[in-house]
């Protein structure tokens, strides 16, 4: 039976499971809500969730979990040679279950009989044609173990689905039953509600949790496994970026990291001035019209793509910076060869960055109360020196957690750079050189017909767990510095 | 409670610091100050009273020109300080205030230190040669303000971390170190425990000897305690302006008589 039937059966009984649980208790008390323990709804969410929740859960990970398992059986089917012949068995278990899944469309068109799906021999029957007739491609002819692999795993799916089907509808039920059961007056049916929405939410928090330790450690694996193809020595510390999948590849991740800290230095020297005096005249000068006006105005720009940004880099800023710094430009002088250069991605990220530290920092000059400001004018000090002296100082550990906010942005942007930064990893102190960043090679590292086996392909995780730990320091030492340095004001 | 003491205050006559005439403060459309005329002397205590939202703080920051910062506020009328309008168009509100300092009724120090707090006002008006000088202003300030001995270890100590009281002396040092001619506090005790108001109360009487204060309460007690002039305001009118004995026993409005015993406010 397919999910969603099951889905939908056990969520239909949990509504049952409500409207009876509620009239069942209601009966209870001669109809007299006064003497129940609870308010009726409670019975019957108690009836409802007692039903459906655990029915659920066990749906959902039987729904994961039947297909890994069941493809690590069929895979012990597959004779080494097959491997071999194939490449890896990854690809010969998806070729398996690609053929499963087109016998199972081919028995639902009626093109083949369900008995003659399970008997196919590739030995007398060409399995390509007869998919191909009806709309499953293959790439290539079908090897009989593949064949019967396929065939043993449409079995064992069949079963396994009989089995989960039959064990969600008996606990389902199950929970129906006892919760109806247990329903009567003094039953405390709210207690039971509260715990039981609390563990939801609970549950909820941990699948959170859980997602990013599963996305730490598949990060973590991959890096290890890098580092067991290639040295970590000449990964940290190497000075060439140049793979290569013939073998010879040289993956130093210092000119990465350098062409990402020089952007993103760039990108600060462009932010921070900018977003700083802009949160200040919002704060301390605008009027309430201007402000409820410009602010939103500003926070367009963290609303815009950042592949726009890249587009605009690429296509505007680039030429425009040729224009000027380029052969025969405005200043004479031939620093720059093509539009995407360091200075182009650093200058585009800039903009983009502006609205997080001027909202950021407009947010933290705003909470400096009113009576230090009052003090300072009090004192025949101007605006400008009580802005200076007074109000930025006391805002200073904000901002400077924006900043940090904003760098470890800057660190993580991938579009700008790819396409306004080039693609050649290089030390250079020249800001119009092309370069490129940690980022912008984790995407060219893993998109094309690589072989997720080769360290080239692999070090994209070395590299991004190495990003994930200095935006995760920088973050962290974001966060300590705000804690710490906050004044606490009442 | 120290009804003995105000009879016996002797009463003296000093020139006129501040002299207000037909003042009128608008919030927008609402009238907060209507014809408000008060001469506030030198080297005396002027307390204001009257219940909340009489305007007497609002009169207060007209003196010099707090309300400024305010977009919706207005004001009318003439504001003398030493026979100069503070309200002519040529006076820089920031040498006004210089001159006419302020006390807040919390007490708001900079998140700075001790020391630069007290060096903010100097610093920004250049009353000094030296860091020597400096270090004299910033000593004899906190010593006026009766917080020396306390804070003399820990200049360097943030100002924030000082109890309520002291950050309020300290804020009274700091104003004090610009050398102005008139005090000005709003509820300078509001925010203070007995003890902390006690040490704030004998400071205003030494400091006294040197400024015009005038001084915001809510305290009938305080204002008979500290001041020698007395401002009844209700409703946003000057009822009653006096000497403080003739006030808190011999009022001449029947409504000052109401407030002081209790009855309204």
């Amino acid at each position: 039976m397919p999910v969603l039937w099951i889905f939908l059966f056990v969520a239909g009984l949990a509504v049952i499971g409500f409207v009876l649980g509620r009239a069942r208790a209601l009966r209870s008390a001669d109809g007299d809500v006064r003497h129940l323990h609870s308010l009726p709804f409670y019975y019957g969410a108690n009836a409802a969730l007692k039903t459906f929740v655990p029915a659920a859960i066990v749906l959902a990970v039987w729904s994961v979990a039947q297909p890994m398992v069941l493809d690590r059986q069929v895979s012990t089917m597959i004779p080494q040679s097959v491997i071999d012949d194939g490449g890896s068995l990854g690809l010969i278990m998806s070729d398996v279950s690609r053929v499963a899944a087109g016998l199972d469309q081919a028995v639902a068109q009626g093109a083949m009989t369900a008995e003659e799906a399970a008997t196919l021999r590739s030995e007398f029957t060409d399995v390509r044609a007869r998919l191909g007739e009806i709309g499953v491609a293959l790439g290539a002819d079908v090897k009989p173990e593949v064949l019967a692999a396929a065939q043993a795993l449409r079995i064992k799916q069949n079963t396994a689905s009989w089995i989960s089907t039959f064990v969600v509808v008996a606990l389902a039920i199950a929970g129906f039953g006892w919760a109806v059961m247990q329903t009567n007056k003094d039953f405390r049916a709210r207690t039971v509600v509260e715990s039981g929405t609390k563990s939801l939410l609970i549950l909820s928090a941990c699948l959170a949790v859980l997602t990013t330790v599963g996305i730490i450690l598949s990060l973590v694996f991959n890096t290890i496994e890098f580092f067991k193809l290639y040295s970590a020595k000449d990964f940290f510390f190497g000075t060439t970026w140049s793979p290569s999948f013939t073998g010879t590849s040289q993956l130093g991740i210092l000119p990465l990291l350098w062409g990402t800290m020089y952007i993103s230095i760039i990108a600060l020297i462009v932010a921070v001035p900018i977003g700083l005096f802009a949160a200040v005249y919002l704060s301390e000068y605008a009027g309430p019209k201007t402000r409820a006006f410009a602010k939103p105005l500003i926070e367009i720009l963290a609303g815009i793509p950042t592949i726009v940004y890249g587009l605009f880099a690429l296509l505007t800023v680039g030429p425009l910076l040729v224009d000027i710094f380029g052969d025969g430009g405005a200043l004479g002088v031939s620093w720059m060869k093509g539009g995407t250069a360091v200075m182009t991605a650093g200058l585009v990220m800039g903009v983009m960055l502006i609205p997080f530290v001027s909202s950021l920092s407009d947010d933290i000059i705003n909470a400096v109360p009113q009576s230090l400001r009052d003090g300072s004018f009090g004192l025949g000090a101007t605006k400008s020196e009580t802005i200076r002296q007074v109000v930025l100082p006391a805002a200073l550990p904000g901002i400077v957690g924006a900043i940090l906010l904003a760098a470890s942005r800057a660190i993580g942007e991938t579009m700008i750079v790819v396409l306004g930064a080039g693609a050649a990893g290089k030390l250079d102190m020249n800001p119009f050189e092309a370069m490129t960043t940690v980022t912008a090679k984790i995407v060219s590292q893993l998109t094309g017909d690589g072989d997720f086996a080769s360290p080239e392909a692999l070090v994209a995780f070395a590299l991004g767990m190495t990003l994930f730990v200095i935006t995760l320091g920088l973050n962290f030492v974001a966060l300590y510095i705000v804690r710490k340095y906050r004044e606490q004001y009442d | 409670m120290n009804d003995m003491r105000i009879m016996e205050r002797s009463v003296e006559t000093n020139d006129i610091k501040i002299a207000a005439n037909k003042v009128q403060v608008f919030y927008g459309e609402n009238h907060a100050i209507k014809d408000v005329d008060v001469q506030i002397e030198d080297k005396t205590v002027t307390a204001f009273i009257g219940p909340s939202g009489c305007g007497k703080s609002t009169f207060l920051r007209t003196l010099n020109r707090m309300n400024d910062t305010i977009d919706i506020c207005r004001v009318e009328g003439d504001i003398l300080l030493d026979g100069e309008n503070i309200y002519d168009p040529k006076v820089d509100p920031v040498q006004l205030r210089a001159k006419v300092g302020m006390v807040f009724q919390k007490p708001n120090p900079f998140p700075k230190s001790i020391y630069d707090n007290v060096a903010y006002g100097p610093r920004i008006h250049g009353l000094f040669q030296t860091k020597a000088d400096l270090d004299n202003i910033v000593e004899k300030s906190l010593r006026r303000a009766a917080i020396w001995d306390e804070v003399k270890d820990r200049l360097d100590g943030p100002g924030t971390g000082l109890s309520g009281g002291q950050q309020q002396r300290l804020c009274i040092a700091r104003a004090v170190a610009t050398e102005p001619e008139v005090l000005l506090m709003d509820e300078p005790c509001s925010a203070l425990d007995p003890i902390a108001t006690a040490q704030v109360e004998e400071l205003i009487d030494e400091l006294r000897e040197k400024f015009a204060v005038v001084i915001v309460t809510h305290s009938m007690q305080q204002a008979a305690r500290v001041s020698q002039k007395t401002a009844f305001f209700h409703l946003g009118n000057l009822v009653e302006f006096g000497e403080t004995g003739q006030i808190f026993t011999n009022p001449s409005d029947p409504r000052t008589e109401s407030y002081i015993s209790g009855r309204i406010g």
